[in-house]
């Protein structure tokens, strides 16, 4: 039958931007291996609510590593050490050892405030997203799908970029706070197709103009963002959108 | 008994919608700034619906409950989109994939909407592709297709193992344009409560800022659903956490019908269920099935072995292995539709076949197809989702064949929608996963994207303008007048009452204990006598929600506990409102199967001289009073009505 650990939990509680914060511990006994990481926090939780309190807030959703929405940091590393990256929902007990102590903190970053203990405000991506992370294509009747032949290396190519999920793990562990590998993600999946050339001097100026203007900071080629990233998005995706962006600037 | 009016255009299948486009009313573009439309919801529907109504110049209000409109559930879709495009020369048309997804359906669709579905199916891809969607290529830089269960033709898209993410993202895409257009604002981490009836229409919501625990007020001239689907009756499924039916239930309670609650999709390919702290069930794509072969032992001493941990499967030698899909479904193999395949499941299951240590679990063994495609071709397909088995199941499905069991995926059921996807409530829409109308008894794989963009992209756009065409002159509303006084009364009052319960229990205590009864008595076999005895267990469920349930801290703040504990109040509903269905309907079809209706054989015995319509429930005034039944005749002019057969 299934293995268990007993360990130390410390979990950071924080009751919105303005509160200091502080972290809670206690000691989780007997969790199956099997549990995932997030599991193992409905656990705690259902610990923590039939004592009357009040239950450790992060978010989740999917539970499957796709939608983004988790964002725990986990012994120091965004989402917890796997070998292949993963998220924290995607993270299991069987990584941990008995008698550990696990430190649960939120993303760290100007431009992501904490809501609510390791819930935080994320929507600055979205907002970087609305400046320019599209094709401006209305709905109706293009032309036909096929009318537009694309390489099967480019739209691979194009398809590990659009993997990024925006979770922003890339920015939680950059020492600048920089959403580069975020943006070069998207740039690049744009930047490989032939649908997305047209726009792309001025999609590029805008994301970046708009990352600035958010609080992010810059990247310094340091790597700490492809090292965590779950969906394994490289820097050479940041390569591609410094050259993007300084072909846009040298064309103005 | 109400008359049920579907609006079916006139005319042959093939002419109902170009005929309903050339003489629907329009609204001109200088009268579209004026009029306002909540859409509830950022998946597939409820995203590109925003977007593509932004765009036409509507004035927009978009919800969702989660931190951003891309982590919609829509995003977990894995295996693909159908669309009839024929690329791959294999006899695929329009009237084909028509043909498929109504038999698919085991005949319970509607099949005037069925057609228009598969008549948009091509443009969807061209929208996508047009918006930059990275779908798999072949060499000569054309699109690829693969083949999903339940047809004869490819011709299903896909990028990679993460279709839906990727549709998501196009959608997501187009809804961030018009929000910085100006068209589209954009409330996340919002959750509706109520809906806000002025005359008889739909007129507005309420909605809680999760954040702030606050209830706010939005106004506008016509309310759309995209909500989403009510798996989560049952705790575990394979839908996120979040996924809930409160705002189908509040317009259920409303007085919309809600339609064929009881075909319940059960996904074949699920990773088996391993321990009682289990939060939810992750789904493996059913394009798997394309290579994997799925089997049981023959002998009942092997399934024992493996039962007990002595044995592995690799250790079976090919002649003791029992193809069944393969040895009963000839013609369609491992490739038949849902309801089929998981029902096969169960069955070896239930005889003693399983092979993991609780015995439900069969296998989806790739060793053929690695033998004959090399391991780097199988990684290639389906590497994403092999690697997701091993990180779960502490596994290698490189090695070892996978362990699969089925689990709730997908409802069919919804809220009741006429051919113009508006409920019975003037105003009130209904789009994707939350409304009834394409997928019948049992969806198809790879439907659900199709049916979800063609809602949001190519239907509701123009169906909302015969509404909104005579709304021109009604000026916008504001949101004190005494129908949001009342509507917002409601919602505290309820939330006060579940504060106020102070009981012993958490949410999810009791969320599990409902999953159970759903499972054993509403699940994947119902008979009479189960559903009648799940219905009075649901009632203590209710009982024990009403006097055990607590929820800790503050009604006026963020309150994670309060949010489940709403969701859960309407999942009890739910979970009666199916069984009602599921007890009233005295036949198997789709994803129904009642043990009292099959052939000897072991296969769903329909029974369509009694049970040829769609079933709408009406609310009766309050939770706990069963519900009264209407009945939309179907009515099938392109297709005959047959038996389905998957053997030859």
């Amino acid at each position: 039958m299934a293995n268990t650990i007993s360990f130390k939990l410390r979990y950071w509680k924080q009751n919105g931007p303005k509160d200091p914060g502080h972290f809670d511990e206690r000691d989780m006994k007997d969790i199956p291996t099997d549990t995932s990481f997030l599991e193992m926090l409905d656990i705690l939780n259902e610990q923590l609510v039939e004592e009357g309190s009040e239950p450790f807030v992060f978010d989740h959703d999917c539970r499957e590593g796709i939608c983004g929405m988790c964002s725990l940091y986990i012994n120091g590393t965004p989402h917890g050490k796997t070998e292949q990256g993963a998220t924290t929902c995607q993270l299991y007990m069987r990584r941990f050892h008995d008698g550990e102590v696990i430190t649960v903190e939120p993303w760290r970053s100007a431009a992501f405030p904490v809501i609510k203990d390791c819930m935080v405000d994320r929507s600055a991506f979205d907002k970087i997203q609305a400046a320019g992370g599209y094709i401006s294509v209305r709905t109706g009747a293009p032309q036909d799908a096929n009318a537009i032949l694309i390489s099967k290396e480019a739209a691979d190519e194009a398809m590990d970029c659009a993997t990024c999920i925006g979770c922003g793990a890339c920015v939680a562990a950059c020492k600048n706070g920089s959403a580069m590998l975020f943006i070069s993600s998207k740039v690049s999946q744009f930047a490989l197709l032939p649908q997305g050339r047209v726009e792309a001097k001025q999609r590029v100026k805008n994301m970046i103009a708009k990352m600035d203007e958010l609080g992010f900071g810059n990247c310094t080629n340091t790597r700490a963002c492809e090292a965590v990233c779950p969906k394994n998005e490289t820097v050479a995706n940041i390569a591609r959108l410094n050259r993007e962006f300084i072909k846009a600037k040298l064309s103005d | 008994m109400a008359t049920i009016d579907s609006k079916i255009p006139e005319g042959p299948i093939s002419q109902k919608w170009t005929n309903y486009k050339a003489h629907q009313r329009l609204v001109n573009p200088a009268n579209k700034r004026k009029l306002d439309i909540i859409v509830v919801g950022t998946g597939l529907a409820g995203a590109s619906a925003a977007a593509s109504l932004g765009e036409m110049g509507f004035h927009v209000l978009s919800f969702c409950i989660q931190d951003s409109p891309r982590r919609a559930h829509s995003i977990a879709a894995q295996g693909g989109i159908n669309a009839a495009k024929n690329y791959q020369n294999d006899g695929d048309s329009v009237y084909r994939l028509f043909y498929d997804t109504v038999k698919g359906g085991d005949y319970r669709a509607r099949e005037a909407n069925v057609y228009r579905l598969a008549e948009v199916s091509a443009n969807i891809i061209d929208q996508c592709v047009a918006q930059g969607v990275p779908f798999a290529r072949e060499y000569g830089g054309l699109l690829a297709n693969r083949s999903f269960g339940g047809v004869q033709v490819s011709r299903t898209f896909y990028a990679k193992g993460q279709t839906g993410q990727q549709l998501l993202l196009g959608a997501y895409s187009a809804l961030m344009r018009q929000v910085h257009e100006g068209t589209v604002e954009l409330y996340t981490r919002y959750e509706m409560q109520d809906i806000v009836m002025i005359d008889g229409r739909a007129r507005g919501i309420i909605a809680r800022n999760l954040v702030t625990g606050k209830l706010e007020r939005f106004a506008a001239h016509a309310v759309v659903l995209a909500t989403g689907g009510y798996g989560n009756t049952y705790f575990l499924s394979t839908n996120a956490m979040a996924c809930n039916c409160s705002a189908a239930m509040a317009a259920y309670r409303h007085g919309a019908y809600f339609a064929n609650p009881c075909y319940v999709q059960i996904h074949p390919t699920c990773i088996p269920v391993h321990g009682d702290k289990q939060s939810k069930l992750t789904l493996m794509s059913e394009s798997l099935r394309n290579d994997g072969r799925i089997w049981v032992p023959k002998k009942l001493e092997d399934a024992k072995k493996l039962q007990r941990g002595e044995i592995k499967g690799r250790d079976i030698p090919e002649e003791d292995r029992d193809y069944y899909l393969e040895r009963r479904y000839p013609a369609f193999g491992n490739l038949v539709p849902r309801d089929v395949a998981s029902r096969a499941a169960k069955e070896r299951c239930d005889k003693g076949f399983g092979v993991n240590n609780t015995g439900l679990a069969v296998f989806l063994d790739f060793s053929e197809a690695i033998q004959r495609l090399g391991k780097d071709r199988v990684a290639q397909r389906y590497g994403n989702l092999f690697d997701m088995y091993e990180e779960i199941t502490d596994e290698n499905p490189y090695e070892n064949p996978m362990m699969i069991y089925p689990a709730i995926h997908y409802t069919m059921g919804g809220l009741w929608v006429d051919y113009e996807l508006q409920t019975n409530i003037p105003g009130l829409f209904a789009i994707g996963e939350c409304n009834f109308s394409d997928h019948g008894a049992n969806r198809l794989g790879a439907s659900a994207l199709m049916q979800g963009l063609a809602d949001g992209y190519f239907v509701l756009p123009y169906t909302i303008q015969n509404y909104l065409s005579d709304q021109i002159t009604v000026p916008r509303f504001k949101t004190d007048r005494p129908e949001f006084d009342e509507a917002e009364k409601k919602v505290n009052a309820k939330l006060d009452h579940f504060m106020n319960i102070k009981g012993d229990e958490s949410v999810d205590t009791i969320h599990k204990k409902l999953g159970r009864i759903m499972w054993e008595y509403v699940g994947m076999a119902r008979n009479a006598e189960g559903l009648k005895t799940g219905i009075k267990k649901i009632d203590e469920i209710r009982d024990e929600f009403e006097h055990h349930l607590r929820v800790p801290g503050t009604k006026e703040s963020l309150n994670v506990e309060l949010d489940k504990a709403n969701r859960l109040n309407d999942f009890i509903t739910m979970g009666k409102l199916i069984a009602y269905d599921a007890l009233s309907r005295n036949e198997s079809c789709g994803g129904h199967f009642r043990e009292e209706y099959q052939t000897e054989d072991g296969e769903a015995k329909r029974d369509d001289k009694n049970y040829f319509y769609v079933a709408c429930w009406q609310y009766q005034g309050n939770d706990d009073t069963a519900p009264e039944l209407s009945k939309e005749p179907l009515k099938y002019e392109a297709i005959e009505v047959k038996t389905r057969n998957y053997k030859s």
